[in-house]
């Protein structure tokens, strides 16, 4: 049976259709549009929320967009155990909805960064990274001003125990550097998994690298890895 | 009715970069007997509750549920 990939849009979401390009065109999946006062899940095997700028990122980053209807249904969405899949402003959505754990900051120098960077699979416990291997390197765009990831060190410790780092940024050779740590975020860290392992939130946008065209098509390797473990494709 | 003065800032431990870079520029400025500079947001509200108390407990409610992120962020707040 066809699998359906939800995309939720909040007013100021701008990557929802480059989501939904990825989802449809690239990979061939069935993709729908969720709007934000949606409140009915049934039938999404798999919903992403996106990047953008949700609010217009008023007071801070996806604080206010925690607040939209449709997300009641993703808490109880998540914990059914159903897979969701935030980036970038997606990622900070789930993280002020208490979905995953911390917060994030500006970037440490201040600069809102938009390229490519290269980031290390340190995890392959989830649902989403199960199909890639441990030290991997995808070289995967980021686009944003709010994306140093800050939790405190007995956060930190938690996630390392639980194996809950799912990305992190590193140079070209997979090395964890100082200089490829380019917003500040703690440990490096580009994207984490909650303990469940069926929620991912991640900086980097996978779904912007995913044509020969654009110069880049690591985001398929990943979305391969998300397809294959969620047998969507 | 209350008025509640909000002051929310990036906790201690966390590095402030807006502070540091106005920091940097007021020292530019002459300024060097500024010391430090640390940047935070202020929000008022108007608050109608039958005691300063149950103001308090209000606004207490609105920062720690929205206004603040209590995982980067302090408040004080102040009714008058």
């Amino acid at each position: 049976m066809a699998k359906n990939i939800g995309v939720i849009v909040f007013p100021g979401s701008n990557c929802d259709h480059d989501a939904y390009h990825a989802i449809k065109h690239v990979m061939n999946a069935e993709a729908k549009f969720l709007w934000h006062k949606d409140t009915d899940l049934s039938g999404i095997d798999l919903l992403i929320v996106p990047g953008g700028f949700s609010y217009g990122d008023y007071l801070r980053s996806g604080a206010i967009a925690r607040f939209s209807p449709v997300m009641n249904a993703v808490q109880q969405y998540v914990k059914e155990g159903r897979p969701v899949l935030g980036i970038c402003n997606g990622f900070q959505i789930l993280l002020e909805a208490g979905l995953l754990p911390g917060a994030m900051l500006h970037n440490e120098k201040l600069r809102f960064v938009c390229k490519n960077v290269h980031i290390r699979v340190e995890s392959t416990r989830s649902q989403f990274t199960s199909g890639l291997t441990k030290g991997d390197v995808l070289k995967i765009p980021v686009s944003h001003g709010e994306g140093n990831y800050f939790i405190d060190s007995d956060g930190l410790k938690f996630l390392e125990e639980n194996d809950q780092i799912a990305f992190r940024y590193c140079t070209e050779k997979g090395e964890i550097k100082e200089e490829a740590n380019f917003n500040g975020s703690v440990s490096s860290i580009a994207g984490i998994t909650n303990l469940e392992g069926n929620v991912l939130g991640m900086m980097p946008h996978p779904e912007r690298a995913m044509e020969t065209v654009l110069g880049n098509t690591d985001g398929i390797t990943f979305f391969n890895s998300v397809f294959n473990e969620l047998q969507i494709a | 009715m209350y008025k509640a003065k909000v002051n929310i800032t990036l906790r201690k431990s966390i590095l402030d970069p807006k502070g540091k870079a106005a920091h940097h520029a007021l020292q530019n400025l002459g300024l060097k007997n500024v010391e430090d500079v640390r940047i935070g947001k202020f929000v008022e509200m108007n608050i109608e509750a039958g005691s300063k108390e149950e103001a308090q407990d209000i606004a207490e409610t609105a920062c720690a549920k929205l206004l603040a992120n209590e995982v980067m962020e302090d408040y004080r707040i102040d009714i008058e």
